[in-house]
């Protein structure tokens, strides 16, 4: 299922890896068969829809929910069976699990203090770290008196203060607001680029995932459904779990015909990739930004007629609602651009002719769920 | 795969895991053989003959076949009764006044319900029998009646029950939803209807609650029958009577028994109550602000300012006693009654020891009660659940069926514990015991305010998790920890019923020193203690308010945005 890493994590050494882990609580299987493997240096998303697993997969990384089966070997060390505190990572939690009591210099020393190492020489890692989060003067402050932003970055402070081969967050965004959200991802991703440190990062908001990591392990009821770039996940999905969740999908179902051709009610649909069998049930994948409109003839491949239902404005593109005669149950989607809606004059009531290039289309055999 | 440990630490071995198993073990350990292997060896001597043979149930044939017992099973009842009836009413209205309608002071009005908490419950009868008996300042007001029997142990008890109701029904009052309130009278529904279709409902838990609680205490309390009860004969007198009187180990048993039902129905109905409560006001609740009503508030206020009289004054009668040379004969004022040495051989000894054992259950308690909260809130395994089933238990145990358990299994021939019997330390570890479920429901609710993955993130930090319960969690909860002691230190200094069977002549509290004296007629001389008593446990109390706040403002300064 995972589709060879194109990436900068090529070339580098497997860092950690994850072999058939299961997790059970009591008759509930909460994991299963996960099976990953990340590259040193690698941002890696966990991505999928609440209560999937994702948090339960990254305690178990972690040693604070140990997987009831499967190994985890992390920098070539059998770390399965090991408490947390022999592990080598440093956390993040959505809560940020800040010591209210300590400022917010004694929680980024918190982990250095019972190292051996001299005082002078905490102040200096400690300040070192304040500058690096751009915090350097809120050393003295408490975390309340931070603001939510603040706070974050604070943590993620503490859980890279003694230098972990692993950084692990658990939606580390979420509990901030959307503008803040989306400064922190950038200063995160930096962040993590600078110091090199591998990272996971569960979330589930794709376009947090998308835009920060080298790969996306997209998971579902948990199992992987596909690991992959976000560029791959996007626009190979292995499925059409992965399809319907990343991004906006078109789904059209249909049965099987000759090689390379589906049926699609009146309409026969030509398709790149065949595996499945002549009469199967079938759903053909395509994204709104698919569309063609522009010098669609007689005989450009899956060309249609289609009435324009609605149009909706997103800016530089126009979303419309499209009305197929031939196919009046599946209602469809289509991204114009602004240049095309002002040239042909596309509005709400206009008959126009489309057509999906084959391949761009994704098939699956089965319908979406 | 190879298994390569690096950096020099040892693989599999999870020193935290271990030390919190150690820790809930221990915990679990102490809790078994201070509170339930006692009960055990309660329970099974009611079983049993003098010489120890098994015999059934006969003792409590005998028990209830014997006219004089039997009526003190309904004696118990009937003033438990009479006293609910009374105290929860009343303790309802001031309840009230101080969380729904805008009367003046409340926080003194607050303060002065509380004042019976910090006295003996021998206090208040004392002072009955100044105001009500036999040469009683205001004895006409009786119309002839006696004060001793039920109407001065009545009385006695509503004073003493009044602050646990009025505590029980302001947090009742307290969770209320304003938005019922406006859609109530956005409805056009008057206040009478408001109150009988709102308020009660929303407080018939509460009410539940403080109804078993205040029967509890009644059935279960010592101090005021044993001053004012006369030949009115009550439960809790009669396991007195059985074991120190007639040395009936058997048939006090079977009594104490008897008085842990009451009990136990309080604490079940409790819990559901709690249950209930918590589900009752939402998240999104919107707490009800009182809007002043000039003719509502007068008259709550004079209400409670009455009510305030009665309980000050029977503080005052009780001051007024224990100064007083000779009631009534001669009523110069003076301190003759504080020089106990002439009333009782152990004299100012066994106020020390009050002291002493006070001072030590309050730190040692404080010590065990949170340790043992944090291990069953953050720890892990199943030891956890068990430990916490056991904190449960001593809500349920009346004091004097604890004393007596505790002479049971402490006195017991062959126990490798007897060496316990008759030292200080036993009486610390009773009075702990007795008080221990309060403490730890305090504790944990603290606990649980705190962010569950501190003890995860200090893991991570491979910092190990007492350094972060000794630099987080304690100093985050201090709060609670200063709450808790403070609540073992009065309790300690004012209970009497369990410590009365296992205190010897070396350590003598000074609760016993009140029945004692009071039983050789040496009256004043117990109000006059009963008085350094309270006094004791106000200033601590008083203290308390002072010095947490100068300490949690230096030490709390986190929590200031
Ligand atoms: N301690 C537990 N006991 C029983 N079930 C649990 C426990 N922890 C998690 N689960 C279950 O395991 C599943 C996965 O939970 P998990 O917290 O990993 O989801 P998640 O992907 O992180 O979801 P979210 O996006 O909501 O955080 C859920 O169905 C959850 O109910
Ligand atoms: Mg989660």
């Amino acid at each position: 299922m995972a589709i060879a890493t194109q990436a900068g994590a090529e070339g580098r050494r497997p860092y950690l890896r994850v072999a058939g882990l299961e997790k059970r609580f009591g008759s509930f299987t909460a994991l299963s068969g996960i099976d990953l493997t990340i590259q040193e240096g690698e941002f890696v998303c966990f991505l999928g829809p609440s209560g999937c697993g994702k948090t339960t997969l990254l305690r178990a990384i972690a040693g604070l929910d140990p997987q009831t089966g499967g190994q985890i070997i992390q920098a070539g060390r059998d770390i399965s069976r090991l408490p947390p505190a022999q592990r080598d990572y440093g956390i993040v939690f959505q809560s940020y699990a800040l010591f209210p009591n300590l400022t917010v210099a004694e929680n980024v020393g918190y982990g250095l203090v019972n190292r051996r190492m001299k005082r002078p020489a905490i102040a200096a890692r400690v300040q070192e770290l304040l500058a690096m989060i751009g915090l350097p003067d809120s050393g003295p402050k408490y975390p309340a008196q931070l603001s939510g932003g603040q706070q974050q970055r604070v943590a993620l402070a503490r859980a890279l203060a003694t230098s972990p081969g692993l950084l692990l967050l658990d939606e580390p965004l979420s509990a901030l607001d959307a503008r803040v959200r989306l400064r922190l991802r950038g200063e995160i991703k930096e962040l993590q680029r600078r110091l090199g440190v591998t990272t996971i990062m569960v979330t589930h908001d794709q376009e947090e995932a998308i835009s920060v990591a080298d790969r996306i392990v997209v998971m579902n009821h948990g199992h992987i459904e596909q690991v992959d770039t976000p560029d791959a996940i996007y626009r190979t999905p292995a499925s059409l779990f992965v399809a319907g969740f990343v991004g906006t999908m078109n789904f059209l179902t249909g049965t099987k015909s000759d090689p390379g051709r589906v049926r699609l009610g009146a309409l026969d649909f030509r398709v790149a990739e065949d595996a499945l069998e002549r009469g199967a049930a079938c759903t053909i994948c395509a994204r709104p930004e698919d569309f063609i409109i522009r010098n669609v003839g007689r005989d450009t491949p899956n060309a249609f007629e289609a009435t324009i239902a609605a149009t909706e404005f997103l800016g530089p593109v126009v979303r419309a609602r499209l009305h197929i005669p031939t196919l009046p149950a599946m209602p469809v989607v289509a991204d114009f651009s602004l240049n095309a809606v002002t040239d042909l004059g596309l509005a709400s009531g206009r008959a126009i002719t489309v057509a999906l290039p084959p391949d761009r289309l994704r098939l699956f055999p089965g319908a979406p769920a | 795969m190879t298994v390569l440990a690096e950096g020099g630490r040892r693989p599999g071995i999870d020193r935290d895991a271990w030390v919190m198993r150690a820790g809930v073990a221990g915990i679990a350990l102490a809790l078994f053989l201070a509170i339930l292997l006692p009960l055990w060896s309660i329970l099974s001597k009611s079983f049993e003959d003098r010489s120890g043979a098994f015999v059934g149930l006969a003792n409590y044939v005998r028990f209830f076949a014997t006219p004089s017992l039997a009526d003190s099973i309904l004696n118990s009842l009937f003033v438990a009764g009479m006293t609910t009836l009374l105290v929860v009413p009343l303790a309802f209205v001031y309840a009230y006044a101080l969380t729904r309608t805008c009367v003046p002071g409340k926080k003194l009005l607050a303060g002065i319900a509380l004042v019976p908490i910090l006295s003996p419950s021998m206090l208040p009868a004392i002072a009955l029998v100044y105001l009500f008996g036999n040469q009683g300042m205001i004895r006409g007001l009786l119309l002839g009646e006696t004060i001793y029997g039920p109407i001065g142990i009545v009385m006695g008890q509503v004073f003493y029950c009044f602050p646990h109701a009025v505590l029980i029904l302001t947090t009742a009052l307290s969770l209320a939803d304003a938005r019922l309130y406006e859609a109530a009278q956005s409805l056009g529904t008057n206040r009478r209807r408001v109150f009988f279709t709102v308020t009660l409902p929303s407080a018939k838990y509460g009410l539940a609650s403080a109804s078993f609680v205040v029967f509890t205490l009644v059935m279960t309390d010592f101090g005021i029958p044993v001053v004012i009860g006369g030949r009115f004969n009550v439960l809790a007198t009669d396991v007195y009577k059985q074991v120190m009187g007639q040395q009936n180990f058997q048939m006090g048993a079977v009594v104490a028994v008897i008085l842990v039902i009451p009990a136990l129905a309080s604490f079940v109905v409790d819990r559901l109550v709690q249950r209930r409560q918590v589900a009752l006001l939402g998240a999104r609740s919107v707490p009800l602000i009182p809007q002043p009503q000039a003719g509502r508030d007068r008259a709550m206020l004079a209400f409670c300012a009455a009510v305030g009289f009665v309980i000050l004054g029977i503080l005052g009668t009780a001051i007024f006693a224990s100064l007083v040379k000779l009631w009534p004969y001669n009523l110069s004022l003076g301190f003759a009654n504080y020089i106990f040495d002439d009333y009782d051989a152990d004299g100012w000894r066994s106020y020390w020891n009050s002291l002493k054992m006070a001072a030590a259950t309050a730190i040692i308690g404080t010590a065990v009660v949170f340790t043992g909260a944090y291990l069953v809130e953050k720890g892990k395994g199943a030891g956890r659940q068990v430990v916490h089933l056991m904190a449960m238990v001593p809500l349920a145990v009346p004091g004097l069926v604890l004393g007596l358990a505790y002479v049971f299994f402490f006195n017991a021939p062959g126990n490798p514990l007897g060496f316990l019997y008759g030292t200080m330390a036993l009486l610390v570890i009773c009075t702990i015991a007795h008080f221990y479920t309060v403490a730890h429901l305090t504790a944990t609710t603290a606990l649980k305010q705190l962010d569950p993955e501190f003890e995860a993130v200090s893991a991570s930090l491979q910092v190990p998790f007492w350094r972060t319960f000794l630099k987080v969690t304690v100093p985050v909860c201090l709060p609670a920890i200063i709450n808790i002691a403070i609540y073992l230190f009065v309790n300690a200094m004012t209970t009497v019923s369990a410590v009365i069977f296992i205190y010897t002549a070396q350590t003598k509290l000074a609760s016993v020193a009140i029945v004692n004296m009071n039983d050789s007629g040496a009256i004043a001389a117990a109000a006059a203690m009963a008085v350094v008593v309270t006094a004791t446990s106000a200033t601590v109390k008083l203290a308390e308010t002072l010095v947490s706040g100068v300490l949690l403002r230096r030490t709390q300064r986190w929590r200031a945005r």
